[in-house]
């Protein structure tokens, strides 16, 4: 295990991960509250539909697809700044660079568990808010694959905002202009789905078009995150 | 084997305001540096670009005949910025274990024998060396509910478990009670003497140790604030 040179070795690249994996995993399960916030912002506009614009179940099933789409995406977007803020604003992330390790792996690691706290939760709470929409029967399934699929790639597309934006002090208006053009297109294939299940058209199309965004962003996704850290951090 | 830092004509010039030019300078294995300058001189600035971190600068480094940064030179470095990246939602137990596990012992392989090298990390090392700094019984009490200068020994805490030569430390003293200066003085020492490079910014002078000085105002280029030195 020693370099030619005699210089001291670092650790491979799937220690690196995990630890990175499990240091932010224990990081949000002790600060829970920045767990519920979003969820708890997706299940009030929820509630609020209904009462704002009409309890009537025909109207509410055509407004479904696209109200809970939406409202994921914004609940995502609330909760990016602080996939690196925290890292920032204590060194954490001055260390990670001067680790020497691999920034792309350790910004997979950190975007993996901020979906765990964000996506995944939105996704299983979805069936839950489609009975407040009425949603139609034939929705159900397609929603949480959709929303399983999308809101992956939103959290990597989201990274790359914060990362731009993380050494601002105010950056979190910034960061939504930034990524909100990017996030059209989930929207629009996501609310898809969901809109073609409920008229019995086909939906596998759309269905693997937000599986090519959610690789497609997999891969370029943490490259720009990473390069945009290192200049926050250069400045 | 012997260790150098290298330092060829560095100038750092930020909104037009020259900090330092021409700085060339070489530390050597068994050096302890420490740099010096009035506020505003580019102690910090100086350490950033050291570490890789800040590429705003002219000139060449390099360490051991490889480039600044690199891999063999991250794999050597040991660096307590002036925020120390201990996360103040985990305990010090967790937080050490994040950063050996990014960084490892960081032990010089080459003609050492092959299980000295290989030296893992254990917990009852990190907890050893949390008693070293003085928070033995607090391994797993949140970072949050420390006080500064307890949140700052878990970051040196690396100090007495890491195996990197060259340690770049940005103001350790912060916050720092007295005896503990003192242990970590002796603590450079030893590194020191163990052929390792130790490169450091304080206002204060050392008691135990004798430092080989940088004072950055010798290579002030333009006019700092205030003028007068």
């Amino acid at each position: 295990m020693s370099s030619p040179s005699g210089l001291p070795r670092l650790p491979g690249l799937i220690e690196a991960f995990n630890t990175t994996f499990k240091k932010e995993i224990i990081i949000g399960f002790r600060n829970r509250g920045d767990l519920a916030n979003p969820l708890i912002f997706f299940l009030c506009i929820i509630v609020f539909v209904p009462l704002g614009i009409s309890p009537d179940g025909k109207v509410l099933a055509g407004l479904a697809p696209g109200m809970i789409w939406i409202v994921a995406l914004l609940a995502t977007l609330l909760s990016l700044d602080r996939i690196f803020q925290s890292d920032f604003e204590d060194g954490s992330l001055e260390q990670m660079i001067v680790s020497g390790q691999s920034l792309y792996w350790m910004v997979i690691a950190k975007v993996l568990v901020h979906w765990f706290m964000t996506g995944l939760p939105l996704t299983l709470l979805a069936p839950l808010l489609g009975v407040m929409m009425s949603l139609p029967e034939e929705g159900y399934l397609p929603l949480m694959v959709s929303l399983f699929l999308g809101t992956g790639s939103l959290s990597l597309i989201g990274s790359i905002g914060a990362a731009l934006t993380v050494a601002l002090r105010r950056g979190g208006l910034l960061l939504s202009l930034i990524i909100m053009p990017l996030y059209v297109p989930v929207l629009i294939f996501g609310s898809a789905v969901v809109r073609n299940a409920i008229d019995n058209s086909p939906i596998a199309g759309q269905t693997a078009i937000l599986g090519a965004f959610l690789i497609l962003s997999l891969v370029l996704a943490p490259l720009a995150a990473a390069g945009a850290l290192k200049i926050s951090i250069n400045g | 084997m012997t260790l150098a830092l290298s330092l060829n004509n560095i100038a750092c010039e930020i909104d037009d305001r020259v900090l330092f030019s021409n700085l060339t300078v070489q530390f050597n294995s068994g050096d302890l540096v420490q740099i010096v300058g009035p506020n505003g001189a580019g102690k910090t600035t100086l350490l950033r670009i050291l570490t890789g971190i800040s590429s705003n600068y002219e000139g060449q480094l390099s360490w051991c005949g490889h480039p600044v940064p690199s891999y063999e030179f991250y794999s050597s470095l040991l660096y307590i910025g002036h925020l120390t990246g201990a996360k103040a939602s985990l305990t010090p137990l967790e937080n050490l274990s994040w950063y050996f596990g990014l960084n490892g012992s960081k032990a010089p392989g080459g003609d050492e024998s092959v299980a000295n090298a290989a030296a893992p990390i254990t917990q009852a090392s990190i907890l050893q060396a949390l008693e070293a700094v003085g928070l033995g019984g607090y391994e797993n009490v949140p970072g949050f509910q420390m006080s500064a200068g307890q949140q700052r020994r878990i970051a040196l805490a690396r100090l007495y478990l890491s195996k990197a030569p060259l340690w770049i430390l940005d103001e350790p003293f912060t916050a720092i009670d007295k005896l503990g200066v003192a242990n970590l003085e002796k603590h450079f020492n030893k590194h020191r003497e163990q052929g390792g490079i130790v490169i450091l910014t304080t206002h204060q002078s050392l008691s135990y140790a004798e430092p080989k000085m940088v004072d950055l105002a010798d290579y002030a280029g333009g006019e700092l604030w205030g003028g007068e030195r």
